[in-house]
């Protein structure tokens, strides 16, 4: 039966935490973003097996985030979906689409809303 | 000298059913680099939790996408099953079992077709369309829909399958069962078919690891990684090998593609001869508070479903990250020194379902 | 000449949930057998006589099936496939639809349903090989009385 653990990081420490699950042979299974009041609760999903692993963090609305494409690299792909919809600035991305991977009516649909 | 070109292709492709774009980089015949532009599907259905209470919910999630339509709605119930600590009746996991693998026989079935049509086969696209319609009957029959089906709700089922139906699905697929090989064989025998598939798209396993390939794709590449294993619905009684193949190429996903089919039969079979009786849904009460995230094995891999509640009846937040999401970044490495010929035979190869994607 | 022996039609997903997709598929296949009626699907929009489009209308989905719609050599005959073509359906209130596909371009038969069942598209179908026709006519005598005098 697989397992499941959530795991509170820092932002600072987000690299170094994910180069650590890099070498113990994880695998990126999805990244997500949550509006809560005035920022966003990331939450970043690594598999090993069928077990899963969270790392969770929240930022406020100009926290910049560090890639972590250049670790696991379809991360890229989630981030730039997180940077569209939810407007998280996230720095040095493998491939930047720069805002134009959902080319929505309303930029950054999630961020306006209120979902509290 | 090469020179260099960019060729779009799409959102509007003959081989395409459904809206994707690509900027494809050639060096004469021969594809350098591949990038994506989504969003032709974009709907935004993720927000709708705001909108839409989390038991009418059910028919958005079902909506994601009308291939696995069952497997969406399905999973969305049990992630909020889970989040309130509703104990669903065992029978209801046996039915949600069968019709998962009905959906997965006819999503493949669907998907050969799309394979032969991209090749230039239209007979063998015709035939197994032909076949896929009598998994589309048993659907009719069953729960009153082709593709939609609205059988889910948060603790199990809105209808039940008697047992004589039960048994009449299984004569059915007795008698398809010889039809299904004479039709796979030509997918996985005859020379026309084979030339076009052998060799194209080579996936290796290291790739498909870094790059996060799930589902048949990911098989075919040699990892050994069926969500099904880890039992959710009725699949913990349910005796199943992960199928998968070593060779990594175009051909290798048709294989393993191909033996599903006969491996959702063969648990088709064995639900149905440990279904218990009684009932088939429990009352709900009170609203979900809690998060929890559900991973299925959908028939084009896995998918995740994260489901935030608050203790109200509208969720925080609802998000579903599905497999083909997942695969459009390892799918985009097997284009890269491809012929620009191949290109719509490696996209198909994924299985793409760009609306789930897009949601 | 009439237009109704061999009407060809062209299908573009717009924002749909795919399964009215695999329905006008299904609708082309074995079965339901929609060739039966001199219908074949296509995918070049200037072979097209018939545009039929599945799924709401986004922002960035507009040009295209507009773009699609101007390049239809005229007689040309829409039809919109599945509620969420008629009207948005249920992704109605989602922040990126725009709403049905008559928002863009003027739709001449609507196909309801959730997913719209076969028999329902050949019907419409159908419908719209009658009004094909009719455009065609409408077209000839606009043109013939001019062609006369010259």
């Amino acid at each position: 039966m697989a397992e499941t653990k959530l795991v509170a990081v820092d932002v600072q420490n987000l690299l170094e935490e994910a180069t650590k699950l890099k070498s113990g042979g994880y695998r990126l299974v999805q990244m997500c973003s949550t509006r809560v009041k005035d920022g966003n609760e990331l939450t970043y999903s690594f598999g090993k097996g069928y077990d899963l692993l969270h790392l969770r963090f929240t930022v406020g609305d100009s926290t910049q985030v560090e890639s972590i494409s250049h670790i696991f690299p379809p991360a890229y792909f989630y981030e730039n979906e997180i940077h569209d919809l939810f407007g998280v600035p996230i720095e040095f991305m493998t491939v930047d689409f720069k805002g134009n991977l959902y080319r929505t009516a309303e930029k950054t649909p999630f961020k306006g809303g209120d979902s509290q | 000298m090469s020179t260099r070109s960019v060729v779009p292709f799409g959102p509007h492709h003959p081989v395409l059913p459904e809206p994707l774009h690509l900027d494809l980089v050639l060096e004469d015949e021969k594809v350098v680099e591949a990038i994506p532009s989504i969003g032709f599907v974009h709907r935004g259905l993720e927000k709708l939790v705001e909108k839409k209470d989390f038991n009418e919910f059910v028919y958005v999630a079902e909506r994601i996408c009308g291939i696995c339509s069952f497997m969406h709605g399905m999973s969305y119930c049990e992630a909020v099953e889970h989040i309130m600590g509703v104990e669903i009746p065992p029978r209801a996991k046996y039915l949600r079992t069968i019709w998962c693998e009905m959906s997965r026989i006819h999503s493949h079935l669907l998907w050969l077709g799309l394979l032969a049509d991209a090749f230039g086969f239209e007979s063998l696209f015709m035939q197994s369309w032909r076949m896929r319609e009598k998994i589309l009957d048993m659907f009719e029959t069953s729960t009153g829909g082709r593709v939609i089906f609205s059988v889910n709700k948060i603790g199990g089922q809105r209808k039940d399958m008697d047992n004589s139906m039960i048994r009449s699905f299984l004569d059915i697929f007795a008698g398809m069962e010889k039809d299904l090989k004479e039709l796979t064989g030509t997918f996985l025998n005859d020379g026309a078919v084979r030339s076009r598939l052998d060799g194209v798209g080579v996936l290796t396993e290291q790739q498909a690891r870094d790059f996060g390939a799930v589902g048949p794709f990911l098989r075919a590449s040699g990892v050994q990684y069926d969500m099904r294993t880890t039992g959710y619905a009725a699949y913990g009684d349910i005796d199943l090998e992960p199928i998968t193949s070593n060779i990594g190429d175009s051909y290798a996903r048709t294989v393993v593609r191909v033996k599903e089919i006969f491996q959702s039969i063969d648990i088709i079979r064995q639900a149905a001869a440990k279904i218990p009786e009684g009932d088939f849904a429990v009352p709900v009460k009170g609203f979900p508070k809690g998060e929890y995230m559900m991973r299925v094995e959908q028939p084009r891999g896995e998918a995740c479903y994260y489901v935030k509640a608050n203790g109200t009846k509208f969720l925080d937040r609802f998000r579903v990250r599905t497999p083909t999401f997942a695969n459009i970044p390892p799918m985009l490495e097997t284009l890269k020194g491809s012929q620009l010929a191949d290109v719509p035979i490696l996209i198909l190869t994924i299985d793409p379902c760009i609306s789930c994607t897009e949601r | 000449m009439k237009m109704s022996q061999s009407p060809w039609l062209l299908h573009y997903d717009g924002s749909s949930c795919n399964g009215c997709d695999i329905e006008v598929l299904a609708t082309t296949t074995p079965v339901y057998n929609l060739e039966r009626f001199g219908v074949i699907n296509t995918g070049n929009p200037k072979h097209a006589d018939i545009f039929l489009i599945t799924g709401g209308i986004n922002s960035q989905n507009a040009p295209v099936v507009k773009q699609i719609y101007d390049q239809i050599p005229d007689p040309k005959v829409v039809v919109a496939v599945g509620i969420c073509a008629c009207d948005g359906g249920i992704f109605k209130e989602c922040y990126n639809i725009l709403g049905g596909v008559d928002k863009v371009i003027p739709v001449d038969i609507y196909v309801p349903g959730c997913a719209a069942r076969p028999e329902a598209i050949i019907d419409g179908v159908q419908k719209a090989v009658v009004l094909l026709d009719k455009k065609r006519q409408q077209m000839d005598a606009a043109v013939r009385p001019a062609a006369g005098r010259a």
